[in-house]
């Protein structure tokens, strides 16, 4: 096998990933699809790594990760107080546009 | 097997785990995508982050193989968790589209991104695998500790400052400073009966001492639940299960029951529900 | 002395600014004050003469730069004065004249509550026509040009509370705009073809321009002088301007305005002279107007009206001489001179005749009123005598001698020309005998006239009044004579204008007896119609040519339905094109965008998701175009 495959993977799972965010209403679960790109990156990350034989991939998959920590920490707070104010963690109910 | 077959094949071992697992991964996504209810898709994810995990190992990346399965999908995953719990586990999320076109355009978006993604993977060249043995001679987390900490300390304690910003953010956001004493429950009392609303302590759910789950309302004499009986913050979640239609259809065939035992013609219902009455 | 020549239009501008600012603080004495002025601009305008007789004939050009006006590279224009033997005389002639009406006015407008206004009116219009003539070039010009079209403009509307004041106002304004157009083409051709506007060197490159360019810009300024002279065909200015008030109309029709025409033509004579086809028009339009002048002053019974009529047939005279080249000019001058003196003295006597008779101003209602203004009648008869060119008087020595000049034109040209001319005299002396006849022999009829003040009670004006017309009548009498003997004014002028002997076909003695006998005919005719037969009061029908001489020859009826109805119509069609083309157009486009916008605002729908949609369509386009470059 050729461990191209690793990417081949990863591409297939960041779209999975980036079409969840577009079709999907509720915070939370975007979020997750959020996650699973982010995922998807690292996992590229590490194929590179592998394929260049050294660290550098490794390390920016690990700083990838603290920051999706971050993110996801903030997001979640967000949205917890926003489920607070409109006791709905729905994306669209956001939108105060007329149409 | 020559040494430039061997740059960019790997053991048949690891093929096999690659394309077991990979599919896991997939349908592990999808399903975080496609399934309704947050808590499903929040496992599915977790599924997905393991079998990530798995591969960081096959590739060499030991100490991200470790720090996947413990802080991502043993912290991370668990605060997904706690927020669903939060905001309702069993709130399902209907997958109804309410914008219009919305769905197909993302379909095709996400095709053509797809499709394009893959192809421009398989126009690289990437033919030439050094493999990451050479850079784990002294140890994974040696070699991953030798780098962090020289060539990237800068963007290191950068990405500390960044999580301190994060928890204080996260606090800030979720914080509720209150502007006034909180009431004692004689206060509370006292107000109820000032203004004349509900004055005795509050119904408790459940219903013939059969269902005595919170979720799930009392019945009133006419068979109607009543919403006083369930928790608050349930009710805001529109999580009361109602089953008084069930209790009310059981409790009609009890008196058919009875009465074809007793040959005695069935008694019209005296009284009849609420809503039955108004229609 | 050059030093003079800006205080000349100075004076009046003076006057002007101090009396249409001063307010009514100068009621008093504002009056004096514009008359002092006008008539210190004349004793300048003496001293320059006297200056210039000092030199000799050909040192008699003397100029005055007062300040670079614009100067930007290649367009050059300069506020220079040119005082010169042409400008002199009319410079004379306009403060001189203008100051006698000054005078004249004290009287005239006593009972007036807007006098002082008046007065700086009159003073504006002094000083734009004294920079007319003083300027340099044709720029400067054309800025006293606009100045005399604006005073005209105030002073016809001055009684602007009578609607046909204003009108007749406004008309003079439009017509000669009209005229100013072609000045101002002919002042932008002159710019192409010579690069300058200064006299000087415009008419010395004359010589190396192409005729037609020269023809053109004649007929520019041949059109400029219709306008501002009142030539056909843009002569219907003239009568309906006799709505201002009489000294105005005898400042316009002597000293100021119609000459500017003249002034204009004879100034640009080398410019003439080398496009004969622009200088034939000019005669045409002379002679046109010459009888056309003539046949609308015999049939007005108002007797300014008349008067106009006169003027535009005098002033005919003089563009018909300027036409005939270096053998008219210096005549067509003298004629404008002559006329000054003895057209202002017929209008201040009109306006006396006016004055007595409660500003009756309809012929037939006067008659026999020799007996009770005695000196409005002399000073009246001799502006008569002089206009009819009476013999010795000094309207026979201007006027003969342009018949001769446009006999001496030659060919069949000159005897239709000359015939012209003659035809003229006889009918000038017949409308003016009928003037003289209605107004002061023959019954008294304004006895059985009732005007809104009662039976009029004739009377003699004020000396303030008279003493004007007395001093015009004695330049009336004597100024030909004067001029003529020895051809002092021919001589005079030569240096400028050039003079060249024509030679008539037929003798001079020919021609004038043959004046003579017209002017006899006229006179007799107009004696057998209104000496001898009591005029009716009421007009009578009179025949098609009467009846269309009455309304200035449907002049008016002409320009309405070619001119107005055209320009409705034209107008109509353009509203119509901008409403439906422009507007549509300007229209469609904006409810085209207001429907692009309206469609392409749903695209900001406010959900998250939708602009995510769209980053990442942008994010599979980008890879695509990696992609595309990479294959390229």
């Amino acid at each position: 096998m050729n461990p191209v495959n690793y990417l081949y993977l990863a591409a297939v799972l960041f779209t999975i990933g980036a079409t969840g965010v577009l079709i999907r209403r509720n915070a939370i679960v975007l979020f997750m699809c959020i996650e699973l790109m982010l995922n998807a990156c690292n996992l590229a990350f590490v194929a590179f790594s592998r394929m260049h034989g050294n660290l550098d991939g490794q390390i920016i998959a690990f700083f990838t990760m603290v920051v999706a920590a971050a993110e996801v920490v903030v997001g979640l707070a967000i949205i917890v107080s926003l489920f607070r104010t409109r006791h709905s963690a729905s994306v669209d109910d956001a939108s105060l546009m007329k149409l | 097997m020559t040494a430039q077959l061997a740059a960019y094949t790997t053991s048949t071992g690891e093929a096999v785990q690659f394309w077991i697992l990979g599919t896991i991964a997939v349908i592990g996504a999808l399903c975080t995508v496609f399934l309704k209810k947050a808590v499903h898709a929040a496992l599915s994810l977790a599924g997905t982050m393991i079998v990530l995990a798995v591969f960081y190992l096959a590739n060499g990346a030991y100490f991200l193989g470790i720090v996947q399965i413990v802080v991502y999908t043993g912290a991370i995953m668990m605060l997904f968790l706690f927020v669903v719990m939060l905001v309702g586990v069993t709130a399902a999320d209907s997958l109804k589209e309410t914008i219009k076109g919305q769905r197909w355009l993302a379909a095709l978006c996400g095709l053509g991104f797809g499709v394009l993604l893959l192809a421009g993977i398989a126009n690289a060249s990437l033919k030439d695998f050094a493999g990451t043995g050479r850079a784990n001679a002294n140890g994974n987390v040696a070699g991953l500790a030798s780098v962090i900490f020289t060539k990237y300390v800068y963007a290191f304690e950068l990405t500390g400052a960044l999580l301190i910003t994060a928890a204080v953010g996260a606090m800030v956001l979720t914080h509720r400073e209150r502007t006034e004493r909180a009431r004692t429950q004689r206060e509370l009392s006292e107000r109820r009966v000032r203004e004349g609303t509900y004055v005795p302590p509050l119904p408790a759910p459940g219903v013939y001492a059969r269902h005595n789950a919170v979720d799930i309302a009392g019945l009133l004499p006419d068979g109607t639940p009543s919403e006083l009986t369930v928790n608050r913050t349930l009710r805001e979640r529109g999580q009361i299960r109602d089953v008084s239609a069930e209790a009310l259809s059981d409790l009609k065939a009890l008196e058919r029951r009875a009465a074809e035992r007793l040959e005695r013609p069935q008694i019209p219902a005296t009284f009849k529900r609420t809503e039955e009455a108004s229609q | 002395m050059e030093n003079l020549i800006a205080l000349l239009i100075a004076a009046p501008l003076l006057g002007a600014a101090v009396l249409l600012v001063g307010g009514r603080r100068l009621d008093a004495v504002g009056h004096w004050l514009g008359t002092l002025l006008a008539a210190v601009s004349f004793v300048i305008g003496l001293v320059l003469f006297a200056g210039l007789l000092g030199r000799g004939a050909d040192d008699r050009t003397v100029t005055q730069h007062l300040f670079s006006w614009i100067p930007v590279a290649g367009f050059q224009a300069d506020v220079t004065f040119r005082l010169d033997q042409l400008s002199m005389t009319f410079v004379l002639l306009i403060t001189g004249v203008g100051s006698l009406i000054h005078l004249y006015s004290v009287g005239y407008m006593e009972h007036d509550e807007r006098r002082r206004r008046f007065f700086g009116y009159l003073n504006l219009f002094l000083a734009a026509m004294l920079l007319l003539v003083l300027a340099d070039n044709y720029l400067l010009l054309y800025v006293g040009w606009e100045g005399v079209g604006l005073a005209s403009y105030l002073l016809i509307g001055f009684w602007q509370h009578k609607p046909s004041a204003a009108t007749a106002a406004k008309k003079a304004f439009l017509v000669n705009r009209v005229g100013d157009v072609g000045l101002s083409i002919a002042i932008m051709l002159m710019f192409t073809t010579f690069g300058t506007f200064a006299f000087g060197p415009v008419l010395d490159q004359v010589g190396d321009t192409s005729e037609g360019r020269l023809t053109a810009i004649g007929l520019m300024l041949l059109l400029a002088a219709c306008g501002k002279s009142a030539q056909v065909p843009l002569q219907s200015w003239l009568g309906d301007a006799m709505e201002g008030p009489t000294p105005v109309s005898a400042l316009i029709h002597a000293a100021t305005m119609v000459t500017a025409g003249v002034y204009l033509i004879v100034r640009s004579g080398a410019l003439f002279d080398a496009a004969p086809d622009a200088q034939l028009a000019v005669t045409v339009v002379g002679a046109v107007t010459l009888l056309f002048g003539a046949i609308v002053g015999c049939a007005k019974d108002d007797i300014k009206k008349a008067l106009a009529g006169s003027t535009m047939s005098q002033i005919g005279y003089m563009v018909l001489a300027a036409g005939l080249g270096p053998i008219g000019y210096a005549f067509a001058i003298m004629h404008l001179v002559t006329h000054g003196f003895f057209k202002a003295g017929l209008f201040l006597g009109a306006g006396s005749v006016m004055h007595g008779m409660n500003d009756e101003v309809d012929m037939r209602a006067y008659g026999g009123l020799r007996k009770y203004m005695p000196v409005t009648f002399v000073t009246f008869g001799l502006g008569y005598l002089a206009i009819i060119g009476f013999p010795g008087l000094s309207g026979f020595f201007s006027k003969d001698k342009i018949i001769e000049a446009a006999f001496a034109k030659g060919g069949t040209e000159g005897w239709i020309l000359g015939g012209a001319a003659l035809l003229g005299a006889a009918i000038t002396a017949f409308y003016m005998t009928r003037v003289m006849l209605m107004t002061f022999f023959g019954e008294e009829r304004w006895r059985h006239r009732t005007t809104p003040e009662g039976t009029p009670h004739p009377h003699e004006s004020p000396k303030v009044m008279t003493i004007p017309m007395i001093v015009l009548a004695v330049g009336s009498v004597f100024g030909g004579a004067f001029f003529s003997v020895g051809d002092r004014f021919l001589h005079w002028l030569e240096p400028v204008t050039g003079h060249s002997e024509g030679h008539p076909p037929v003798g001079a003695a020919t021609v004038t007896a043959a004046t003579l006998v017209c002017l006899v005919i006229g006179v007799a005719v107009a004696w057998a119609q209104y000496g001898r037969k009591p005029v009716p009061a009421v007009a009578p029908r009179g025949s098609l040519l009467t009846r269309a001489a009455r309304r200035d020859l449907l002049q008016d009826d002409f320009n309405h339905v070619v001119l107005v109805r055209g320009g409705e119509h034209l107008t109509r069609s353009l509203v119509y094109v901008d409403h439906h083309l422009v507007d549509g157009a300007v229209g469609g486009t904006a409810a085209a965008m207001g429907g692009l916008s309206a469609r392409l605002r749903r695209v900001q729908n406010g959900f998250a998701r939708s602009y995510a949609v769209s980053m990442f369509g942008g994010a599979a386009l980008l890879i695509a175009a990696t992609l595309l470059m990479r294959a390229v």
